[in-house]
């Protein structure tokens, strides 16, 4: 003869079925695009463009065989950051054109400072996106690279980097107080180092 | 002599299922949550980049995607193996995305329509000169924000 077994209680059945899904709740995160922002010039040309020194303008080229030169000069891709840096943060301008942050070799025949020093990135038709977008990637690392080292001696009491701060003001959890604070420290790095990226229309292949 | 005599046969008592619609609805929630909707089947082969400086493409009701690639290995017999443009549910050519990118945004609400971005999944192994048509049509119909969807990694990644 079989022995009754005991039921099973089943009242705490519930409580298990609630961690597991406060636990998934919590680690689930909702996959979100993320990619680099650009902007796009106008169409309507301007009448009477600027005129740019040569200095001023730091030319990167990405040919149709994916090589990068970098003021005519071939470069490799883990040197183009440094590249850059070098470039924006020469502070070669002297009298109203000087850069007093900038810390770079202050050589004559690069950049007069950040806000005149321009970035062009040209391409050929049959460059790969992928090594475009890798160049894109180090060019706006660069700029944050200055802005991080500017925005921490700037505001050492924020304990964060420009990118983590601009990661938080974008941030929609964060509140409207902490916003606010945050945007004018944010601008004021973005006038210190404005990103003037140009991107130019790809050159024909011949 | 009681009249509630116990049976003493062998039945094993029933398990309980009490807590099996909690069990559902924890699946259900689970699910609910870890689904991303996705609006249009990709019909182009889309290996994103790697990049590390990105930002994030938060609100979906402002962002209007543009896919480009090669055609899947399905469609290949019928478009070809050239990377081509996918707009909703089908291909389309260079000259489509102006009147994609109008309607689109004709569709959002008023408040928006200054606001709207356009995200480009591309994949790693296109020409450049497809995103420049691209670029140039957005230009004309003054989409000037624009994002380059990438997936979080080293520019190493990108051989």
């Amino acid at each position: 003869m079989a022995r009754k077994s005991p039921e099973v209680n089943a009242g705490s059945m519930a409580d298990i079925a609630f961690l597991l899904l406060i636990f998934f709740l919590v680690t689930t995160t909702i996959e979100t695009d993320s990619g680099i922002n650009r902007k796009l010039p106008p169409m309507e040309e301007l009448i009477d463009p600027p005129i740019i020194k040569e200095r001023n303008i730091f030319t990167v080229v990405v040919n149709k065989n994916n090589d990068i030169l970098v003021e005519e000069k071939p470069m490799q891709l883990s040197d183009v950051r440094q590249a850059a840096v070098d470039f924006l943060d020469n502070g070669g301008g002297v009298g109203e054109e000087a850069c007093d942050y900038c810390k770079g070799s202050k050589d004559p025949s690069s950049s007069d400072n950040p806000d005149k020093a321009i970035i062009s990135l040209k391409n050929d038709r049959e460059t790969d996106y992928k090594v475009y977008i890798s160049v894109q990637n180090e060019l706006v690392a660069a700029y944050n690279q200055l802005r991080d080292r500017e925005f921490t001696s700037l505001y050492p009491d924020q304990r964060m980097t420009y990118v983590e701060a601009d990661k938080m003001y974008t941030d929609p959890r964060t509140s409207i107080k902490v916003k606010a604070s945050l945007k004018p420290k944010l601008d004021v790095l973005k006038k210190m180092y404005p990103q003037k990226l140009s991107e130019a229309e790809p050159s024909k292949t011949n | 002599m009681s009249k509630f005599k116990k049976k003493k046969d062998g039945d094993l008592p029933a398990i309980s299922t009490a807590s099996l619609p909690d069990i559902v609805f924890m699946l259900l929630f689970f699910f609910m949550v870890a689904t991303v909707m996705r609006d249009n089947t990709l019909m182009v082969t889309n290996t994103l980049p790697a990049a590390d400086q990105i930002k994030k493409l938060d609100k979906k009701d402002r962002v209007i995607y543009i896919y480009a690639g090669k055609p899947s290995a399905r469609y290949q017999d019928k478009y070809g193996d050239q990377p081509r443009i996918q707009l909703n549910d089908k291909f389309a050519v260079v000259g489509d995305v102006g009147a994609y990118i109008l309607s689109e945004r004709a569709s959002k609400r008023e408040e928006l329509q200054n606001v709207l971005t356009t995200a480009l999944k591309v994949d790693g192994e296109t020409n450049m000169g497809l995103i420049s048509d691209i670029k140039q049509e957005l230009r004309k119909v003054n989409a000037l924000k624009i994002n380059y969807t990438t997936r979080i990694g080293d520019y190493t990644q990108n051989k």
